[in-house]
């Protein structure tokens, strides 16, 4: 059953690195990130990255900024999964009305892809606040949570093991939390590593178009619109934010492929 | 009919949920439109008096009512910022993201298809851990900075187009689909992989079943069994997933739209919500919600079609 | 006509041999049928003659002569002009081997699309014709039905349309009979005893069900673990069973239903 899986593996190391670079980005950067200077450079051995057109140390910046990217990123899957993952096992477990009127709502809420519904939600709560940002993607979030557990909570509340939990007088809250929860793992974890990486590109796309992070907490997304006014003399700014935010969702996502591929899907 | 008739039912009370959602939410904050137009540094009577002439002093059903009878009749009020009516405003705007959108559609369509079934075909082979490796990698890169590569690539540098000079639809319409192709070649690259991913997994599903095991007993060589049989059954999840996809291509336009400065949808979105100028924002999102979910109905009544048991009322 | 000469198959994926050296012989216009409990290996013998063993997942040798042509290590191509042509094989399960998205008439024509050149109407007369003969009522509608528009006998029937439609020499029946309720069991097997009559097409029959085989063979071999163990005429077997594993299988059927089916 247990093959050895080398997407697992690989995406854990990469994600490994990554997360290092990030969790010492908040502590130590090679130079300081906003600190300018007159020597713009390309790749070289003192600026892994170069520098850009005001000579700041772009593997600094990028440090920094995948560590705002990240921490939004991973608020808001927490925020999404943890309230969408009690609603879905709610409303999966117990059913009736309430688990009626929510899954109609969230069929409305599929009708809105997911920036546009961040982009609404922002612009009804005020563009540019970190705070904003991580609220209207967490949002955003819980639907598609929320629908992946209620199938699975549906799914387990008649097993054989759930009713003599229930016949044993264990209580709602038990068997819901000991009994089917960690069941419901197997289809919980990939569901996460794929709403990190819709979190990592919607907050990068918000970011890019102004109305997500602005400085001074710029995160990869702004860096990227940055970059893009300066491609022509430091095209390596943006090479280096992009290829920050492809190593983000590619390690991600091929733990997401490892995950998938032990539970035997999609061989 | 009947199932197509339900299904289009069923749309219609989805944009009313959809556009009473949208409509409730910006009317929590709409109330501060008169505010917004007046600035500040006003007497509340001024208030109250604009507030009425723009008939925010009606209830909340009311108020929908009125709005959503305007969206039909194409009266979609006033735009704060630049002072026009929001209908001249976007309506250009419409069809260029219709474009947009559409274009990437056929272009994932006609791409991923075939890839699809070249990589379910060579499932199992010595290269299939490496193909999986590069699918992931192209889910991975996010259509902006595709686009930011792409503008610069094959605009700035060989002047294939002039990002930040759009030809208009109407004067020269193949200018302007050559410039939105590269937009929309950006937007299609993650979501060509994932529904690659998804055909693949699919067809190697399909292939398990047992009326394949009945099209080989009779002779049917490799290329029958799979464009006969399995493509056919693999159709339906495909064209819901695709569906699925529109809702992904319009949220990657309204960033990719900015990225290669196209007049779209997204444009006048993203400024409008810097602006506050909720009227702007509220009509273009009901726009973009209903092409979503047209989207998916189309693809309901297309997979009817495709598979007859789907085809209720039949002659069973 | 068909001969299986000392046949073993092991999947990679197993430790015992599925058919550890089965010697098998099927005589023009005979109905052979092949006995034993699942896993016994009589599945995978008549899917070695079938060709459908996956091949890159298993090892396998022996030989298989149809009219003295060894079938078993032909290449694929060379196969293929012999499935569905001179072999026909009707499964189990009609509504999962048919495709749901294709109509019953299709369906039956496609051994002819595959193998013959033939102009659309004649097609359509020749699967018209199959259907007639597997005796479904109103063939021009059948024809336009889609499979979960037919219950699962007539189904069943149309399979063995599909497989008849082209005059094979020889008709593999994988427990076609296992997933249907016994009234239509045995209007199936009288089917099938009709059609051999009829065309003389030799039939292997599989089943677990030895009763049912007693019903429709002319002979049959029982296989356990892999291995032939018993093998002659029907009556013969039944009445003097040499093999304690037959006895055992012939002890199993019910009383009442030995006596009363007896011929």
């Amino acid at each position: 059953m247990r093959r050895k899986n080398g997407y697992l593996t690989a995406g854990l190391i990469l994600a490994g690195l990554t997360a290092a670079l990030i969790l010492l980005g908040f502590f130590w950067t090679p130079y300081d990130p906003n600190a300018m200077s007159m020597d713009r450079t390309g790749p070289t051995l003192a600026h892994l990255m170069g520098t850009d057109n005001f000579g700041r140390d772009i593997f600094s910046r990028v440090m920094k900024g995948a560590g705002a990217t990240a921490s939004i990123a991973l608020t808001t899957v927490a925020i999404g999964a943890v309230c969408g993952t009690a609603a879905g096992a709610l409303t999966g477990y117990f059913g009736g009305i309430a688990d009626e009127i929510l899954m109609r709502i969230n069929d409305a809420l599929t009708a809105f892809p997911s920036v546009l519904l961040a982009l609404v939600v922002i612009s009804v709560l005020g563009p540019g606040k970190k705070l904003n940002v991580i609220l209207a993607l967490g949002l955003v979030f819980i639907p598609s949570f929320a629908r992946i557990t209620r199938t699975a909570f549906a799914a387990l509340r008649d097993v054989n093991y759930v009713k003599s939990a229930r016949l044993m007088g264990a209580g709602s809250g038990r068997i819901l939390l000991v009994h089917i929860l960690p069941n419901v793992m197997h289809v919980l974890l990939p569901a996460l590593t794929i709403g990190f990486n819709n979190a990592v590109l919607a907050e990068a796309s918000m970011s890019y178009l102004g109305i997500g992070v602005t400085p001074p907490d710029a995160s990869l997304g702004y860096m990227l619109s940055e970059a893009q006014g300066m491609f022509g003399i430091a095209p390596w700014y943006a090479a280096g934010t992009g290829l920050a935010v492809v190593l983000m969702v590619f390690s991600a996502g091929l733990i997401g492929e490892g995950l998938q591929r032990r539970n035997g899907e999609g061989a | 009919m009947k199932y197509a008739a339900k299904k289009i039912a069923a749309m219609l009370l989805t944009m009313v949920v959809v556009s009473l959602l949208t409509f409730t939410a910006f009317s929590l904050i709409s109330g501060d439109a008169a505010e917004i137009m007046l600035g500040t540094q006003v007497t509340p009577e001024r208030l109250a008096a604009l507030r009425s002439e723009l008939g925010l002093d009606r209830p909340l059903p009311a108020r929908y009512l009125s709005w959503l009878l305007g969206f039909f009749t194409g009266d979609l009020g006033m735009s704060l910022q630049y002072h026009q009516p929001v209908r001249e405003l976007i309506a250009p705007k419409v069809l260029v993201t219709l474009c947009l959108s559409v274009l990437c559609f056929l272009l994932i369509t006609a791409v991923s298809i075939p890839l699809g079934l070249w990589s379910a075909s060579r499932s199992g082979e010595a290269l299939d851990g490496a193909r999986t490796v590069v699918n992931q990698l192209c889910m991975a890169v996010p259509s902006f900075f595709t686009g930011i590569l792409l503008s610069w690539g094959f605009g700035i540098a060989l002047k294939w187009f002039m990002p930040g000079s759009f030809p208009d639809l109407g004067e020269d319409f193949f200018g302007a689909v050559k410039y939105l192709f590269f937009a929309a070649v950006a937007i299609a690259i993650p979501r060509v992989a994932m529904t690659v991913r998804m055909l693949r997994g699919t067809i190697l599903t399909e292939m398990q079943k047992d009326y394949v095991r009945t099209a080989i007993s009779r002779g049917a060589p490799r290329r029958r069994v799979l464009y006969r049989h399995v493509l056919k059954n693999s159709l339906a999840p495909v064209v819901t997933f695709l569906a699925q996809t529109m809702a992904e291509i319009v949220a990657a336009g309204i960033v990719v739209e900015q990225v290669f400065v196209i007049p779209g949808l997204g444009r006048i979105l993203v400024a409008s919500i810097s602006n506050r100028d909720y009227l702007v924002v509220q009509a273009i999102v009901v726009i973009l919600a209903f092409w979503v979910v047209l989207a998916n109905t189309a693809a309901d009544i297309i997979n009817q079609r495709i598979d007859p048991r789907l085809r209720l009322g039949g002659d069973a | 006509m068909l001969e299986i000469r000392d046949l073993h198959v092991k999947f990679h994926s197993r430790d015992r041999e599925a058919v550890a050296g089965v010697s098998l012989t099927i005589r023009d216009g005979e109905i052979l049928g092949l006995v034993g409990e699942s896993g016994s290996g009589k599945s995978v013998t008549a899917m070695s003659v079938a060709g459908l063993l996956p091949r890159s997942r298993c090892d396998y040798s022996g030989q298989i002569l149809l009219d003295g042509r060894e079938l078993l290590h032909i290449p694929r191509s060379e196969l293929r002009k012999i499935q569905g042509r001179e072999i026909g094989v009707v499964f189990q399960e009609p509504q999962s081997a048919m495709d749901p998205l294709m109509k019953i008439g299709p369906q039956v024509e496609e051994v002819l699309d595959i193998h013959e050149k033939l102009p659309k109407e004649e097609r359509r007369r020749l699967a018209l014709e199959a259907l007639e003969a597997v005796e479904l009522p109103d063939p021009e509608a059948v024809y336009g039905k889609y499979p979960h528009q037919l219950s699962g006998g007539m189904l069943q029937r149309a399979m063995i349309a599909a497989a008849i439609v082209i005059r094979p020499r020889l008709l593999l029946l994988d427990e076609p009979t296992t997933a249907l309720d016994v009234t239509i069991q045995a209007q199936i097997l009288e089917l099938l005893k009709k059609l051999n009559a009829g065309s003389g097409v030799s039939m292997l029959f599989i089943s677990h069900n030895l009763s049912v085989v007693r019903r429709l063979c002319g002979r049959v071999a029982v296989m356990q673990r892999g291995l032939l163990v018993e093998e002659g005429e029907t009556d013969t077997v039944f009445h003097h069973p040499r093999h304690p594993y037959t006895q055992r299988l012939i002890a199993a059927i019910p009383t009442r239903e030995r006596r009363e089916e007896a011929p």
